[in-house]
């Protein structure tokens, strides 16, 4: 290859974009790239990810702790959130999992406001989404699936097994039936890891490809105005998710804690 | 030199090939960062829920509760004063009540008294009439009777000298008798 033969192909590459539009990166935001200098990513390497996560939890201490920090009886407006988030979520946790649930209820809040702060602190221009990565949400979806079996062996025994096998259908229609259910319950943590992580991600390619279109002067209106509408729709999103994630984390740990149905 | 150039070319497809690998995969897809990513997230999560179990919950939930204790005793505070409001309108009520009793009780006290004074007082007036009344009866008779006695006394004389102005000698036992009798029919 030599230089001229690299222009022509830049030209090329150029008349190539034209012809069919524009080039579009709308997934180089998910890229995970160390934060300091170039090179491989270790798995110490503080990267993008490592910032937004810390991000993340830093948001979490200033509203719970530093917001709370007066322990008034009359809260100031930081510590009346924080009293918000709790009490929905110790309300979702006992509706769902009745009183015996309560005792978890610290951990669904840490996966709760985890993702609640991942996916706001995500939507700032330019940040990085933790949770639009199934490394991420797999682990958080994994994790749950593995505490909630966990759970259910420790508390029910063998018994636990009982929850496959339906004793008020057909008897002849039980294994099938039992075999339904344990895919449905390994079915489980891929399908709540991938719909958090799918939600995510599509809302930001989505406002990436429609910024990308913005370059072309005559759409570049619709196209403000487009990634003003997703984003609305993604602040519901983000809300939305984190609720769905918690409460089907609920559902499970109910099914671990009783599971007759 | 012409060694040179393969690195060079080398090194340029080597960098195109890794843009456009990256630019075709998703990079949530890329192997090499899950290590990065899950030691993080895991570290995130342990401060997180540290962070949250041994401070931010336990105070907010111990607040929630002062709280509810709070209402709950004021509440019941509320419901006391109402109690004592309404014994203290109780109480108030009754005495009002004690009050007109007496009140009423002293008015017919008093109208007893004075009507029992009014009726001797009446009594005595009524008395004092009768005797009065008595006196002045007698009065009234004795003039009565001395009227009589100086009307026959004055028929006898005058019947005397009419008698004797017709030229007869009156017997005054006759004429006495006479008159006595006219006197009585």
């Amino acid at each position: 290859m030599t230089p001229v033969n690299m222009g022509t192909t830049d030209v090329a590459t150029e008349a190539h974009g034209e012809g069919t539009g524009l080039v579009f990166h709308p997934l180089d935001q998910f890229i995970v790239k160390p934060l300091f200098g170039e090179g491989p990513v270790h798995w110490y390497t503080i990267t993008n990810a490592t910032l937004w996560l810390a991000l993340a939890a830093l948001s979490i201490v200033l509203l719970f702790v530093v917001g709370s920090r007066g322990r008034a009886i009359v809260p100031s407006r930081s510590q009346s959130v924080g009293e918000l988030f709790y009490g929905f979520i110790y309300k979702m946790v006992e509706d769902v999992t009745g009183h015996d649930g309560v005792k978890y209820f610290p951990y669904i809040m840490t996966i709760f406001l985890f993702i609640f702060f991942s996916n706001f602190l995500g939507l700032l221009p330019m940040s990085f989404s933790p949770t639009s990565h199934i490394a991420t949400t797999a682990v958080l979806g994994f994790g749950v699936f593995i505490v909630v079996t966990l759970i259910g062996f420790v508390k029910n025994g063998i018994g636990f097994l009982g929850m496959f096998w339906l004793s008020d259908a057909p008897l002849a229609l039980r294994p099938i039936i039992a075999i339904i259910e344990v895919i449905s319950y390994f079915v489980r943590p891929v399908s709540h890891s991938i719909r958090l992580a799918g939600n995510i991600t599509a809302g930001h390619a989505m406002i990436k490809v429609f910024a990308g279109f913005a370059a072309i002067a005559a759409v570049s209106p619709i196209s403000v105005l487009a990634i003003s509408a997703v984003y609305g729709l993604e602040v519901l999103v983000a809300a939305i998710q984190a609720y769905v994630f918690t409460i089907l984390t609920c559902i499970y740990l109910k099914d671990a804690l009783h599971p007759a149905h | 030199m012409a060694n040179e150039t393969t690195v060079v070319e080398h090194g340029a497809d080597a960098v195109a090939h890794g843009a456009e690998a990256s630019g075709a995969a998703m990079p949530q897809l890329d192997p090499s960062t899950f290590s990065n990513q899950i030691f993080w997230l895991v570290v995130t999560l342990v401060v997180i829920y540290f962070v949250l179990s041994r401070i931010a919950l336990p105070r907010i939930g111990s607040v929630l509760a002062e709280r509810a204790g709070t209402i709950t005793n004021d509440i019941a505070a509320a419901e006391e004063l109402k109690q004592k409001a309404h014994e203290a309108e109780a109480a108030y009520e009754k005495a009002l009540a004690d009050a007109r009793a007496e009140a009423s009780r002293i008015v017919e006290a008093a109208k007893a008294e004075i009507q029992s004074e009014l009726d001797s007082e009446l009594a005595k007036a009524d008395e004092k009439i009768a005797a009065k009344l008595a006196e002045s009866t007698a009065a009234i008779n004795e003039i009565r009777e001395g009227a009589i006695k100086s009307v026959t006394e004055v028929a006898k004389d005058t019947t005397k000298e009419i008698v004797a102005a017709f030229g007869g000698k009156a017997d005054a036992k006759t004429v006495s008798a006479a008159v006595t009798a006219r006197m009585k029919g």
